[in-house]
């Protein structure tokens, strides 16, 4: 057993009080029952519990939420067309189309963030309103660590547009400014408003060095005492070498270019060139990345990550990927201050900066409510192969376990289930058998439901599942009566001893009634009838009526022989089609021939010869056997007739 | 076909209609109702289309369609139909059939009528029913006829309380979909593979005609008839199949079609352009079947022509001049098949495509991924 890595919750079933009282449970696939017990307790006199209820505890709460449905069933499109990227691409467009694939996680992330928002404010109740509000604030973590992740391990981004891609994620996630932005521009002097300065700040912390200037000319034109200065530290500004994605100039240029003008910047605030104003010093300092008055600014950074990338951009604009996580550890230390401790968030993008992927995924898991988040970006780094290597102590990897745990919790919903079956499919090791156990335990309550679910099943080969699902329906159909679906549902199943028991129900009802139901089917069977001997019989029996009713005697004749001779029809039935044969053996043309009425002959007697044997024990009625013993007698004399008839004829023809 | 809009709705949808146009009008359909299934609880809801007005290509937010007002249904929505302009019937699984009432000027639905055990199993002892699923409903104001997996068919009124004629043990096996041939007669379609023609001026429970597919008795699950020849029938089975029937000639199919990779949930002709054919699929797919003939301006021109002026030259000359070009592609036997485009519609596989309606050039269709996608732009 390895160590918890953090306390378990504990969730409390209301209406019992666990010091008192027992409690009993059950585990179901992907929830649990909890109800009050007095199980081996000693004395019985408080026979009645406190608490009458069974509750079910459901573990994926998430799973039930409307607007997160959109998640998932967007996502699992996305999650399907990332299994079916083949891997023969090259490695470079394989990695475009994998940040592609990234991109479209976080989008469906922002969308169903954005509803969730409408949705908090549209809420009436606090209550709803605070849940949701929370929901926002996880998603938006949620989106904030796939971003960096994908950015450090998908897009794996060299020294130098790294740093833009962070700069791009700060900016994409402390996006206040731009409300704020409006806000000052919108208002009728934008350099007197309160916020300007702040405004102007937090557009220099992220890097948003053309909105800056424009922001300082307006404060130029507004107070010429201070228009020169704002003039040389907008020029600062705008030759601040930063690397375009078009450009060619390599890193040591760079980095060349950037060490002249950082000491530009430095020769201004020795010079005093800013003195006289404060905020343009302040401005200045931040441009030279000094620590001290960027930590200043805790308010306008808001957290210890955009301090990392302001620091980075103004101290080691080429910072690399493997430095990275000594910034992080720094910047974190500093900005907390040893004022506070790290909360979960902040671990989890520590995990990222020091490029442990595994813990990162730890950490989620334990953070997050739902499995969402961790299975799809597992299965996402799995795709980009960097997670070959880890294996676990139980089942299977990492990432097949993490999508099973997800999929069993789609299953557990009542209407989502259809998703699970696709992530199941692609979990190699224990995927086919738990959609195999789970396929069995979904409701059926249509035929329609129960077809999709079939359809599921056969386009795997479960054939043990097919079976299954089609002898519940068939067995469904028995109890409304309606054989002809029973039969139809044994058929598909190719259940021959189901298919056996419905065709004795039919012949049944034909011995009560006198006529068959349901003809439409049985006189459509074609080769499905082979199914079972007694499906094969009631078919055949039918068709000896067809050609009965249709007045083609001898071909009805020699069927009805052959059912019996060929031992096809039970002997329970015998009688019934010797009695049949009473009517043809009558007619005045002889339709039995001889050797035919001999094999009746003797169909009747082993029927005779083997009553008295089982007869008897059986206690039938006196009135039944005198019926019996009548029939048999008429039987007899009409086959001796027949036989008669039969042998003249036959005799006649010989001789003309 | 340019664009189509997708929103996801949080529940599975099992049907989508449009609302009927009103006749002679010039006006394109705005709103449609879908219905789900395999809730908790499901719904029935009414959606419009309009204020499309500007057409900014940029941002596909104008296109989306807008929730206008739903209403609890009892059980899975099974099938759904437009009575008239304002009344929509909803066959439920749990065996009852409700008609809603669409309140347009404050965008309300209320229940109007239901006949809560439209469908039923009478189980092997006298006393003990239990309720079936009804699978199918058609309406043809005032009539409405529903089938079931209990093998009934059922002809209500909608001013009636009581059914008008119900049909027991009119099938053996579950009946999947039913529509109208020639008022009174009815088509419907079972699981082992048969159509069967009912007419209602008959008394007695046997169909008046039953075709079926040879030997493998492969289910069919849905059933449409040509808008302007009745004969006409085209129905999807449970292999994919798409096959067309002239119900005038023979049991057998005239043509078969190999079309889905799983069950044919439901197949559509177009009702004012008839030589275009729509189908959806358990496999995820949605397809556009065009028999046109290859002079694509002809074709075009006599259907803008529109149901006055075939009515007009049908009076005038009987046999050549409406005819001729009307006995559609889709009965010719010859290697005809090679004339019918297909084009797949939605951009990429996902769950099962459950339904799917046409109206004018608008489409709508609804997913199991809890999707429903619409265009407005279907011929262009």
């Amino acid at each position: 057993m390895e160590e918890l890595d953090g306390e378990p919750t504990v969730t409390w079933i209301p209406g019992v009080n666990s010091k008192k009282k027992q409690m009993c449970f059950d585990w179901g696939p992907g929830e649990m029952l909890v109800c009050e017990t007095s199980f081996n307790k000693k004395e019985k006199s408080e026979a009645d519990p406190s608490c009458p209820f069974i509750y079910i505890l459901r573990k994926d709460v998430d799973v039930y939420s409307q607007i997160l449905r959109k998640l998932f069933n967007e996502s699992h499109g996305i999650f399907v067309g990332l299994q079916r990227i083949e891997e023969e691409l090259t490695s470079k467009s394989r990695k475009a189309q994998l940040v592609r694939v990234s991109k479209n996680y976080r989008s469906v992330i922002r969308a169903c963030m954005e509803e969730m928002h409408q949705a908090a404010i549209a809420a009436k109740e606090p209550a709803s309103g605070h849940q949701f509000s929370s929901q926002v604030s996880i998603l938006s973590a949620m989106e904030l660590i796939w971003n960096l992740c994908e950015i450090l391990f998908i897009e794996v981004a060299p020294a130098g547009p790294l740093l833009l891609h962070l700069l791009d994620w700060v900016r994409l996630h402390v996006c206040e400014v731009d409300s704020l932005s409006a806000d000052v521009l919108g208002s009728e002097n934008p350099s007197k408003h309160k916020s300007f300065w702040n405004l102007v700040t937090i557009l220099v912390l992220q890097g948003r060095l053309d909105e800056a200037r424009q922001m300082l000319s307006k404060e130029a034109d507004a107070n010429p005492a201070s228009a020169g200065m704002c003039r040389v530290l907008g020029d600062l500004m705008r030759t601040m070498p930063i690397l375009s994605p078009g450009n060619t100039q390599t890193r040591t240029e760079l980095e060349l270019k950037w060490q002249h003008w950082h000491e530009e910047c430095g020769r201004h605030l020795q010079e005093g060139t800013f003195a006289s104003s404060p905020r343009l010093d302040t401005l200045c300092k931040i441009l030279l990345g000094d620590e001290e008055v960027l930590l200043e600014q805790k308010e306008l950074l808001s957290n210890w990550y955009h301090f990392l990338v302001t620091r980075l951009l103004y101290s080691h604009p080429t910072v690399k990927p493997t430095e990275l996580h000594f910034y992080a550890q720094s910047s974190l230390d500093l900005f907390l201050g040893g004022e506070s401790s790290p909360e979960p968030l902040d671990n989890i993008l520590m995990a990222a900066f020091e490029f442990d992927i595994h813990q990162v995924i730890k950490e989620c898991s334990i953070a997050l409510s739902n499995w969402w988040f961790v299975a799809h970006l597992t299965d996402l780094l799995d795709h980009c192969q960097l997670l070959q290597s880890h294996s676990l102590y139980f089942g299977s990897n990492m990432r097949e376990f993490l999508l099973l745990e997800y999929a069993s919790g789609l299953f557990a919903h009542h209407s989502l289930w259809q998703l699970g079956v696709d992530y199941f499919d692609h979990c190699p090791e224990l995927g086919r058998v738990s959609l195999e156990l789970h396929i069995e335990r979904i409701p059926l309550h249509t035929e329609q439901k129960a077809l999709k679910v079939l359809r599921i099943c056969e386009q795997r080969q479960m054939t043990e599942q097919v079976r299954g699902i089609c002898k519940i329906l068939a067995m469904k159909a028995v109890r409304n009566n309606r054989l002809g679906s029973a039969l139809s549902w044994s058929i598909r199943a190719k259940d021959a001893a189901f298919a056996t028991l419905v065709s004795d129900r039919f012949l049944m009802d034909y011995c009560e009634r006198g006529c068959f139901s349901d003809l439409d089917l049985i006189d459509n069977l074609g080769p499905a009838m082979m199914l079972s001997d007694r499906l094969t019989f009631l078919g055949k029996y039918r068709e000896f009526h067809r050609l009965y009713g249709e007045q083609r005697f001898v071909a009805g004749a020699s069927l009805l022989l052959s059912l019996m001779t060929s031992q096809i029809a039970p002997r329970s039935f015998w009688m019934i089609l010797l009695t049949d044969a009473l009517p043809l053996l009558e007619q005045k043309q002889v339709i039995f021939s001889a050797e035919q009425t001999y094999a009746l002959m003797r169909c009747l007697e082993d029927l005779t010869a083997g009553r008295p044997a089982c007869g008897e024990p059986n206690g039938q009625e006196p009135q039944d056997d005198d019926i019996e013993a009548t029939k048999v007698e008429m039987l007899r004399l009409a086959l001796a007739r027949n036989l008669a008839r039969a042998i003249i004829k036959e005799g006649s023809l010989e001789g003309s | 076909m340019k664009e189509i809009f997708a929103k996801f709705v949080s529940q599975k949808i099992s049907k989508t209609r449009w609302r009927p146009v009103p006749s002679g009008s010039l006006q394109t359909a705005e709103i449609f109702a879908t219905g789900s299934w395999d809730n908790e609880e499901n719904y029935v809801s009414l959606w419009s289309i309009g204020e499309f007005g500007n057409v900014d290509s940029d941002e596909g937010f104008e296109g989306d369609h807008q929730l206008l007002c739903d209403f609890r249904h009892p059980g899975d929505v099974m099938d759904l139909q437009f009575l008239d302009q304002e009344r929509i019937v909803a066959a439920s699984s749990t065996g009852c059939v409700t008609i809603f009432l669409h309140h347009q000027n404050n965008q309300t639905l209320s229940l109007s009528h239901q006949w809560k055990t439209a469908h039923y199993h009478t189980g092997p002892s006298s006393a003990s029913y239990s309720s079936a699923p009804c699978t199918g409903v058609v309406c043809n104001n005032p009539e409405i006829v529903t089938v079931g997996e209990d093998g009934r068919i059922n002809l209500f009124r909608a001013d009636h309380k009581e059914a008008v004629r119900t049909i027991d043990n009119a099938d053996s096996s579950t009946l999947h979909a039913v529509t109208f041939l020639r008022t009174p007669e009815i088509l419907t379609v079972n699981s082992i593979g048969q159509l069967k023609i009912w007419d209602f001026r008959q008394p007695g429970n046997e169909p008046s005609q039953i075709l079926s597919l040879t030997g493998d008795r492969v289910p069919l699950h849905c059933v449409d008839r040509h808008p302007n020849q009745q004969h006409v029938v085209a129905t999807g089975g449970q292999d994919g199949m798409l096959s067309i029937w002239d119900v005038r000639l023979g049991t057998m199919p005239v043509s078969l079609l190999k079309a889905h990779e799983a069950e044919m949930w439901e197949a559509h002709f177009h009702p004012s352009n008839p030589d275009h054919l729509f189908t959806c699929s358990e496999d995820g797919s949605l397809w556009h079947w065009d028999s046109s003939t290859d002079v694509p301006e002809k074709s075009s021109l006599f259907h803008q022509g529109g149901r006055n002026s075939t009515f007009l030259s049908h009076s005038i000359n009987n046999q050549a001049a409406a005819q001729q070009p009307l006995l559609s592609s889709w009965l010719s036997t010859d290697p005809a098949k090679d004339r019918i485009e297909i084009t797949s519609l939605l951009p990429n596989r996902t769950l099962s495509v459950n339904s799917l309606d046409v109206s004018g050039s608008c489409l709508v269709c609804g997913t199991d991924a809890e999707a429903i996608y619409v265009t407005r732009q279907l011929f262009s």
